[in-house]
């Protein structure tokens, strides 16, 4: 970078801010319709120039949806402590059963281990569809339909697979012999994969959880079939926004700036985790 | 045999053996090491020696036989409660330490106090000359520091065997000489007993008293570095040990009275007196129709007298001259610690003295003789 010519230094920013402006352009104009009522956003031509309003927000907060027509109530917050509950605790059971069975599969070759590992993998290879329609009718005849626990259930289909085939690549790079150094120095292998293996594979499992956190936080469908309202997520909560009296953009784009904001926030924290994990390149040799 | 501090028995390592293609890696291993002895594993690269050593270890399992650990079967316990010490091939640092703490964590089950670690560690460090960079983290410093890091941190334990893997390969050959000379007195001086795998001979007859020459999984030959040199085993260990290699020409016996004479290939043929070979040898030879006959390069003697040979290289190591001449059929390589000034196509004389041949058997490569005795 210091070899770069005045010339080259220019249109290296130029090219940057152009991909920053198409990759930030959605979220940008949400974050602009947020601030508008229904009115200005439906003005033909468009146009920037508005007066900011909080009423969106204020809406979705109070729980309150006010349309020209009519006055209807949706419990938007309701649905996004729903998304963190269910998303959160999917990942933290994933994290729980997946980072020591990757260190299994990682480490011991057993009879079979690949083929497990390829079993879980393979959830993610058939359409959720094709799993839920039957898994509804199990779900009802358990009592889990509409549970937190159903549906953290469910949503192990996305989060394991996940965490268990990256974490076990960043344990497969580290070398074993860093592992056996420790372990003939007297201690035992629960203490080696807890002093040794999970702190050097750390920067691996945060990408991992972030990864599933998100795919997590965005399924529509597993909650969709399964839960009712007051177990939705906010991705199958924005449907109310679509009204018998039109679509409320404005609250719309409120809700979506809302329902962002935590994986962008926890994306932004983890983003030096995910740097670390990229020079874990030490470890080998 | 069960006497000494380690003894191996019937040891057979098979990788993937419920698979298809099965692996060997060790053949019904028989190995017994002394207290206090250092014995090197040496062979080529896949020779089963450091599979030998993880076994060891306790990395691997054993497929059949045991481990004796002071008469004490280890081969089923972890490495954690076999009580030995071992320095990796692949240094297996743990990168968010520092030297210093990569070195005391080997310490950690010993249950020391704070300075005597630290003490330990800076005479270790010392030894090894790795105490300027005892602050510096692992990713940060060369690989042989990191080789000799790995080397402190098995060494520094108080364990009933350290286990070495290739401990100075990375080391650049003047450190190398003189870390081997201290390495060999630490050991000795504090009566610790040690393995080392290598593939360099020069290593192995420096540090050990006694060297496990080890070929396709099978132990060749278990003896002295002297006894390896002057009397190997068999061809493998004969030629495998020495450099340059031993010349081994296929050999057939002519006994007289008065004269023994070994005819080799393209009709030459060389003659001793008789008292030259025991009577036994002679005996033997008469028995023996072929054979192979080995002669160390040291001990191949250029004379205008000997037997004809024509030179085809002639290199001069700075310190030695190798002359590669033909001669029955084969190459026969001759060390000259001269600048010996035998131009490509000269003709030489060969001469040997039949104190320094060695005699194989041509099927088994079992030895039968060396130097004109019978074994």
């Amino acid at each position: 970078m210091d070899h770069m010519s005045p010339l080259e230094r220019i249109l290296r920013a130029i090219a940057l801010a152009l991909v920053v402006l198409f990759f930030m352009f959605p979220i940008f104009w949400i974050v602009l319709m947020s601030l508008q009522t229904n009115e200005t956003i439906l003005r033909s031509p468009p146009s920037m120039a508005f007066v900011p309003t909080f009423k969106n927000y204020a809406a979705i907060i109070a729980g309150r949806l006010d349309s020209n027509v009519a006055s209807m109530s949706i419990h938007f917050m309701g649905n996004l402590m729903n998304s963190v509950i269910l998303s959160v605790g999917s990942v933290a059971l994933a994290l729980v059963l997946g980072v020591p069975a990757a260190y299994a599969f990682a480490r011991h070759k057993f009879k079979g281990s690949e083929d497990i590992a390829f079993t879980l993998l393979s959830f993610r290879f058939a359409p959720p569809l094709l799993v839920l329609l039957p898994l509804t009718l199990y779900f009802q005849s358990l009592g889990l339909a509409n549970t937190y626990v159903g549906l953290i259930w469910v949503y192990q289909l996305i989060c394991l697979p996940l965490i268990l085939w990256i974490v076990r690549g960043y344990f497969e790079d580290i070398s074993p012999d860093i592992e056996h150094a420790y372990r003939i120095a007297g201690h035992g292998w629960f203490a080696t994969f807890r002093k040794i293996a999970l702190p050097l594979a750390g920067p691996g499992i945060a990408a991992a959880g972030l990864l599933a956190f998100i795919f997590a936080w965005n399924n529509f469908v597993f909650a969709l079939v399964l839960a009712s309202a007051d177990k939705q997520p906010v991705t199958v909560g924005a449907l109310a926004f679509v009204t018998a009296s039109g679509i409320q953009y404005g609250q719309i784009a409120a809700a979506i700036v809302m329902s962002i904001a935590p994986t962008l926030l926890l994306a932004l924290w983890a983003q030096k985790y995910l740097v670390e994990g990229l020079s874990l390149g030490a470890v080998k040799g | 045999m069960s006497d000494g501090l380690l003894t191996l028995q019937g040891i057979n390592k098979i990788y993937n053996e419920t698979s298809r293609h099965p692996v060997q890696a060790v053949s019904d291993l028989n190995l017994n090491v002394a207290a206090g002895e250092i014995v090197a594993l040496l062979g080529s690269s896949g020779c089963g020696k450091t599979s030998t050593l993880r076994m060891i270890a306790g990395f691997e399992a054993v497929t059949s036989g045991e481990v004796l650990i002071k008469g004490r079967p280890v081969h089923g316990l972890h490495p954690a409660k076999r009580n030995v010490a071992m320095a990796f091939e692949g240094y297996s640092l743990y990168p968010p330490l520092s030297v210093a703490e990569n070195i005391a964590f080997a310490l950690k089950s010993e249950r020391l106090d704070k300075t005597e670690i630290k003490a330990k560690v800076a005479e270790i460090a010392h030894l090894l000359e790795i105490s300027d960079i005892l602050e510096r983290s692992p990713g940060s410093i060369s690989g042989g520091q990191q080789q000799r890091v790995s080397l402190a941190r098995a060494l520094i334990r108080k364990a009933d065997l350290h286990l070495l893997d290739e401990p100075m390969g990375q080391l650049e050959p003047q450190l190398r000489a003189l870390l081997r000379g201290r390495i060999k007195h630490f050991i000795k001086q504090r009566g610790l007993t040690a393995i080392l795998v290598t593939h360099d001979q020069t290593e192995a007859n420096a540090l050990a008293d006694r060297i496990a020459v080890m070929e396709g999984g099978f132990l060749q030959q278990y003896d002295t570095p002297e006894h390896l040199k002057d009397r190997p085993a068999n061809l493998f260990t004969g030629t495998f040990i020495g450099e340059p290699p031993m010349n081994v020409f296929p050999a057939q016996a002519e006994v007289a009275d008065d004269l023994v004479k070994l005819h080799l290939e393209e009709g030459v043929s060389l003659s001793f007196p008789a008292g030259a070979f025991s009577p036994p040898l002679k005996d033997r030879l008469l028995l023996e129709k072929q054979f192979m006959m080995g002669v160390r390069p040291h001990a191949v003697k250029i004379s205008e007298t000997g037997q004809p040979a024509e030179v085809f290289a002639n290199q001069w190591l700075g310190d030695q001259t190798h002359i590669a001449a033909r001669f029955a059929g084969k190459t026969i390589v001759s060390v000259r610690h001269d600048r010996a000034h035998h131009a490509p196509g000269e003709n030489i004389g060969i001469e040997l003295d039949a104190s320094d041949l060695h005699l194989f058997h041509s099927d088994t490569g079992a030895a039968f003789s060396h130097g004109g005795g019978v074994e």
